[in-house]
């Protein structure tokens, strides 16, 4: 069953979908005025589009102006692409092209990076690559017990060290290992952070740092992990991360519920950021590679 | 990312001066203004309608006070229609007649449910003085038994688990073990569900029929966009919910979800977690939320604060040192290390509004401020009361005591110099005499084009650090020299300290209405 598919399911059982509702719209022949633009506004903000929303519906505005939209049809179709070329096209399922590739996950307290990095070495693992974790989490209680459950059940190499200990030599001795395993893929899992913490930010850019000294193109990729559910501050965790360290691609976690992560949109108009996976649920299974239609399409239809 | 709704709100009223009172017409910009600062703070879309509704009935057809601004009057209604949404601030938690007593946690994956049961726990034992028994019951996520066992470790608190049960019997048996003597108080730490989890819901349900919590806490992301509602409701409809539990909240989130949730469960917000730490757990204020979700910062709290570590002599002196121009470095000092007891620069700063984004600019840190009073205590007692005898070789000496650069002490002195020059200003435009409140704000109106309190923050810090302002606009900020807002601010933050001009930020109401805001006695606890 593809993201479509599940997505609409989860639809049925919400029927709070954004696509009824804008029926409910045009309802009774209504027609198609700034009122009712005003509230099929105020319909995508639940979709936590924010600020896209305006600038969504200013677009219909304009085009309605020029006649070229006058029904539910054409709105809906107008929605669809302008909500569309938001979104980055490229991103999806990474090339591997190092050997080893190392990948950074980061993100804020409890938006899904460890379950992430389950899934992905699931994923890599089940591609016939082999996986190393690094558990550089070495601050919050039990992280790396975590991760390490997760390595188990995958069959992957994990490297770990005690609680408290320098979360950038974790991300060293994970890649010296890898070498000596010659690993294709590194994880590695760090430490939830408030973006605004500024410390914590300094930390990652260690991480960062210290990963390029065994390989000077280290980290290759380092992914945002947002958390599906989050509503505009999505935006600025973006930004932050953006700044402290080199964000190459997103993830976003927790789309398995009624939740749309349309703060992608807002993101996207800020940050060149391709989105890589979306997270659609708790088993290491529950991965998929980024398609801009289908989230799209679960946006106006969830 | 967001422009301050102050600064809309001020064009969009500009066209109100010389008008009466505020009618159905003049306040729908206003009010659209509003609508937008709510969604893009998150605020659920049905809940900001219903919020805006209530404002609009209840500003249309006030009279517009003299000397208060009609967007600072329309402010003050909309910020205490959210804190009526959000309240009431004294939400405490039931505690059992016979204990122990439960408390059930729950909510979705991520939200901070394991963190937050162990500060409730320690914040309990603390509070309440009772024993509690942390009950690990999230089989699901791996090592979660783990990290709260870790954590009730860490604060000598007992874990209860045992294995291969399921979680509704590991949860009665937690119980049963409290009652048998064990504690007082226990706190079931659930698995993280998502709310359309039929499956999941249903086993949350039974863990409630079974163990009877006299609280069911729902711990929300304070992140959460619009789904808060739909999750929120969810958990409702098969728990009965008693309170809510926010976390996060010392990130920069707007944290609309607050009031979204409050308005759709109708249980009382009883804490928020404000960091990483096990003791950063406090109790919840729905004043301070309702400026955050408006994106006016925490003048409230930061008054608070003001009035509980800064004694009304103190800030009675700062402010005569001040209009009578006998201000010199020691008494610069003075402020800055009164200025300090308030709490980490950052976290002050984080609580002025508009803050957020000028914070990550300018990069002020504690260090920094270490480093400025190093410069000072490198003065003699001599020098910084006479500072105008600091000539070069001093200021050499003064920068190789604090281990600095020369330029560090010209940078001060330039501050200083900056600081004493805008005060003389306002002590010839007669400011420091009591004069009536409307003349007080003409003549700050003219020293700053832009002195409200919102905003304009950015060359505050860039003052005192960079050498352009001074104290009185790294506390308040204004535009400019910082003069403007300086002041008002030292008013304000200093609550009695000489007469207050009025503010022009509608959460200072003593300003604003020219009444004394009841002190409040509750919630008024020395913070570290």
């Amino acid at each position: 069953m593809g993201i479509f598919e599940r997505l609409k399911k989860n639809l049925v059982r919400t029927r709070t979908a954004l696509s009824d509702r804008i029926s409910g719209l045009f309802r009774g022949g209504r027609p198609m005025d700034d009122s009712l633009l005003g509230e099929l506004e105020e319909l995508l903000y639940t979709a936590d589009l924010g600020s896209a929303a305006a600038d969504v519906v200013g677009e219909l505005k304009r085009r309605h102006v020029r006649g070229e939209i006058r029904g539910e049809e054409d709105v809906r179709h107008s929605l669809r692409t302008s909500l569309l070329e938001r979104l980055q096209p490229e991103g999806g399922e990474i090339d591997f092209v190092h050997r080893p590739t190392v990948l950074l996950i980061v993100g804020v307290n409890g938006s899904g990076k460890t379950t992430t990095i389950a899934k992905l070495a699931h994923r890599f693992r089940s591609q016939g690559r082999s996986v190393l974790l690094g558990a550089c989490d070495t601050y919050r209680a039990a992280a790396a017990d975590q991760l390490e459950t997760w390595a188990r059940r995958s069959g992957v190499e994990i490297v770990r060290k005690s609680e408290g200990a320098d979360p950038a030599a974790v991300a060293y001795e994970s890649l010296a290992r890898a070498g000596e395993l010659s690993c294709e893929v590194v994880i590695l899992d760090t430490a939830g952070r408030l973006h605004t913490q500024k410390n914590l930010m300094e930390e990652l850019k260690k991480i960062q740092r210290v990963a390029g000294k065994q390989d000077p193109e280290a980290p290759h990729e380092v992914w945002l992990v947002l958390d599906g559910t989050n509503g505009q501050n999505a935006i600025q965790q973006a930004k932050f991360f953006t700044q402290a360290v080199r964000v190459t691609g997103l993830i976003v976690s927790k789309l398995d519920g009624t939740a749309r992560g349309g703060a992608l949109f807002g993101i996207q108009k800020e940050l060149d950021l391709p989105v890589r996976y979306i997270g659609t649920g708790e088993t290491e299974e529950k991965l998929e590679v980024f398609e801009p239609e289908a989230f799209v399409d679960a946006v106006l239809l969830g | 990312m967001f422009e301050s709704l102050t600064q809309k709100l001020g064009a969009a009223f500009a066209s109100l001066r010389g008008q009466r009172e505020l009618t159905e017409a003049n306040v729908e910009e206003g009010l659209e203004a509003v609508r937008t600062a709510l969604l893009e703070g998150d605020v659920h879309f049905r809940v900001a309608r219903d919020l805006i509704e209530r404002v609009r009935s209840d500003v249309v057809g006030q009279k517009l006070v003299q000397g208060v601004e009609a967007s600072e009057q329309f402010i003050h209604s909309v910020h205490r229609a959210l804190v009526e949404l959000m309240g009431p601030e004294d939400a405490s938690l039931t505690l059992a007649k016979r204990p122990p007593t439960v408390l059930l946690l729950a909510g979705l994956q991520g939200a901070g449910k394991t963190t937050t049961a162990a500060k409730l726990a320690r914040h309990l034992r603390q509070t309440h003085s009772l024993r509690p028994l942390l009950v690990a019951a999230d089989i699901k996520r791996p090592a979660a038994v783990e990290q709260l066992r870790v954590l009730g470790q860490r604060l000598d608190i007992p874990v209860f688990h045992e294995e291969g049960l399921s979680t509704a019997d590991i949860c009665a048996r937690g119980v049963e073990e409290a009652r048998r003597g064990a504690a007082d108080l226990v706190i079931l730490d659930t698995a993280g569900r998502l709310h359309i989890d039929d499956e999941m819901m249903g086993e949350v349900e039974e863990i409630a029929r079974r163990t009877k919590p006299h609280g069911t806490l729902l711990v929300c992301d304070a992140m959460t966009g619009q789904d808060a509602v739909r999750s929120a409701e969810a958990f409702q409809e098969r728990l009965t919910l008693t309170g809510l539990i926010l976390t996060k909240l010392d990130g920069d989130a707007r944290g609309g979800a607050a009031v979204s949730l409050k308005a759709v469960t109708g249980c009382p917000i009883l804490f928020s977690g404000i960091g990483e730490k096990l003791e950063d757990l406090d109790s919840f204020h729905p004043e301070r939320m309702a400026g955050r979700i408006l994106g006016m910062g925490d003048v409230v709290g930061l008054v608070e604060k003001a009035q509980t570590e800064i004694s009304e002599k103190e800030a009675q002196a700062t402010y005569e040192k001040m209009v009578l121009g006998s201000f010199t470095l020691e008494d610069m000092f003075a402020q800055i290390r009164m200025f300090r007891r308030l709490g980490p620069m950052k976290k002050v700063l984080g609580m002025l509004p508009g803050m957020g984004a000028a914070l990550d600019q300018v990069d002020v840190d504690d260090r920094q401020m270490n480093r400025l009073e190093a410069l000072f205590t490198s003065m003699t007692p001599h020098e910084r009361i006479h500072p105008e005898e600091l000539e070069v070789s001093r200021r050499r000496r003064i920068a190789k005591g604090a281990g600095q650069d020369l330029q560090a002490v010209h940078d001060l002195l330039k501050s200083f110099k900056a600081m004493k020059g805008m005060m003389k200003q306002m002590n010839k435009l007669g400011l420091g005499a009591k004069m009536g409140a409307g003349a007080k704000k003409d003549t700050l109106r003219g020293l700053s084009d832009d002195g409200e309190l919102a905003g304009a923050s950015g060359g505050m810090l860039g003052g005192l650090l960079g050498g352009g302002g001074g104290l009185g606009g790294l506390l308040g900020g204004g535009g400019g020299g910082g003069a403007g807002g300086g002041l008002d601010s030292m008013g304000g933050l200093f609550g009695g300290g000489g007469p207050a001009p009025p503010g022009r930020s509608a959460t200072r109401k003593s300003g604003s209405k020219r009444k004394p805001k009841p002190r409040r006695k509750k919630n008024r606890r020395k913070r570290k």
